[in-house]
């Protein structure tokens, strides 16, 4: 266990001297409070800011998930030939990377919503939940990426062909079964799909705070309809968690597998 | 002190270790010799944890190799290639690795100075010359003070002075009681370092034996000479 906070404790301090962090946390930062300022009220923020946490938190967090991993190769052979176990230094490297990523989300959305609308308002806490879930899905799966593919090239270049599949296919291979298959009752298996993305699920949770489901989507209109609001939205958190817990376990288990 | 029973490695379908038997002796100087691409750094990779073996066993100092971490506090370990987090410099790499060791890096100070380091250990790993590298490589692994010492290429890419530097605390740390495990290319070091020889050949042990035993044997003058012959 100390072993671990000590790998995360250095993985902060390597990552904290580049400037990345301080570009992305500007960046949420500039974004929110720019849209406060040209008149959104709280809820309108929200939702703008929803279809860049859909689509940027996901991008960034599995193709810097997967640049940190092979940088840290080193790092790697050098503490595995200590007596350090493989969990803790799988684990240590991804807390070291989804710890600091999710507070500066955090920090960047949190801070500029505080001041110009208080802790207390509706949709601001799913969204930083929201947030913080699909950073931590989408590292575990530049991860466990990662650890598979030797090539660097190979690798981000299948981690950019995950998020195109999860951030715009995936809604269109949907649309598509319930247009080839319309004489059916199709509610269930679009519900069921819907649970294999998870921005699908990041959406969905979104929009039932916002009670807006109609507006978003099939798959949203029905989980509305289906589930109600709180069963909803808790199944899509569960959803969204297994969608952590997975790959990291996968990913854990082909790192303590690898030759380095 | 080290044995090894029927140990086989294959990465995808090339078999670099064919059911290797071999044993490594308390309080001596093994080095592992062969061609390129023999097997050398995977063994010491399995001995180490570093590469899974498909079958066999080893057993380090009573204990049986199980994926169990712990054994690796008894070794220090000094890779082919220095391969560091580019951007530490070379004291916060060792105050990070004894950090992380349960054991305290008692030596640290004293090689440092030893291998006359003192004015590069503030300057990033990544502007150091390959030498150098090598050199707080070789501070890393004996810092600890540790039983066992596995040494993948010592001296390759070091000046004939840090070279010697090396060999002297080689033969000091068998001096004390330490078991070494080495590997090279240079025959002549092998000569002056071992006291036993493991020639790996196509992934099996080809000779296991003391290097003056070999050179009797095949009655040349030096080792390299010895090795030429007995593999002709």
């Amino acid at each position: 266990m100390t072993t671990l906070l000590k790998i995360i404790k250095y993985q902060l301090h390597d990552l904290l001297r580049g400037k990345w962090f301080i570009i992305y946390t500007a960046v949420f930062f500039l974004l929110t409070d720019g849209l406060f300022r040209f008149g959104g009220d709280p809820g309108q923020v929200s939702l703008s800011l929803m279809n860049v946490v859909l689509f940027i938190i996901p991008l960034v967090s599995i193709v810097f998930g997967t640049m940190f991993f092979y940088n840290s190769r080193e790092f790697m052979e050098l503490l595995l030939s200590q007596p350090i176990s493989r969990v803790a230094l799988f684990l240590g490297l991804y807390l070291g990377l989804t710890l600091p990523l999710s507070a500066v989300y955090l920090i960047g959305v949190g801070i500029p919503f505080m001041y110009h609308a208080g802790i207390m308002t509706g949709g601001y806490w799913i969204l930083l939940l929201v947030g913080v879930s699909l950073t931590w899905v989408f590292t575990a799966l530049a991860f466990f990426i990662a650890v598979l593919s030797e090539q660097r090239v190979k690798g981000i270049g299948m981690t950019i062909v995950l998020w195109l599949f999860f951030a715009i296919l995936y809604d269109g291979i949907i649309l598509f079964i319930l247009f080839a298959l319309e004489e059916y009752p199709l509610e269930k298996l679009t519900l069921i799909l819907s649970l294999f993305n998870p921005i699908d699920l990041g959406r969905i949770l979104m929009l039932l705070q916002f009670d807006i489901a109609a507006l978003m989507g099939y798959t949203g209109a029905l989980f509305s309809k289906f589930y109600g609001n709180m069963f909803g939205s808790a199944v899509a958190v569960l959803a969204l968690w297994t969608w952590v817990a997975t790959p990291v376990w996968l990913g854990y288990r082909a790192f303590s597998r690898k030759d380095f | 002190m080290i044995k090894i029973r029927g140990l086989q490695k294959c990465f995808g379908r090339l078999e670099v270790l064919k059911e290797l038997d071999a044993e490594v002796q308390e309080n001596k100087i093994t080095a592992i010799v062969g061609h390129n691409g023999s097997g050398k750094t995977t063994l010491i990779k399995c001995l180490l944890g570093l590469d899974k073996y498909d079958s066999g066993d080893i057993t380090i100092k009573d204990f049986k190799l199980n994926g169990d971490w712990s054994y690796r506090n008894q070794i220090g370990y000094m890779p082919q290639i220095a391969r560091f987090p580019e951007n530490l410099t070379a004291s916060e790499v060792i105050t990070m690795i004894s950090d992380l060791r349960t054991g305290s890096a008692t030596q640290a100070e004293e090689l440092i100075s030893y291998f006359r380091l003192s004015g590069e250990m503030e300057k990033p790993l990544k502007t150091l010359s390959g030498g150098t590298r090598q050199k707080v490589n070789a501070i890393v692994s004996l810092m600890f003070n540790p039983d066992i010492l596995i040494l993948d290429e010592p001296t390759a890419g070091l000046d004939p002075v840090s070279s010697s530097l090396l060999k002297d605390k080689i033969h000091a740390e068998k001096a004390a009681g330490k078991t070494v495990i080495i590997t090279s290319h240079i025959m002549s070091e092998i000569q002056e370092l071992a006291d036993t020889i493991l020639y790996l050949l196509d992934g099996k042990i080809f000779f296991d034996g003391p290097v003056n035993e070999l050179i009797e044997q095949t009655g040349e003058k030096n080792l390299e000479r010895a090795i030429a012959k007995m593999m002709s």
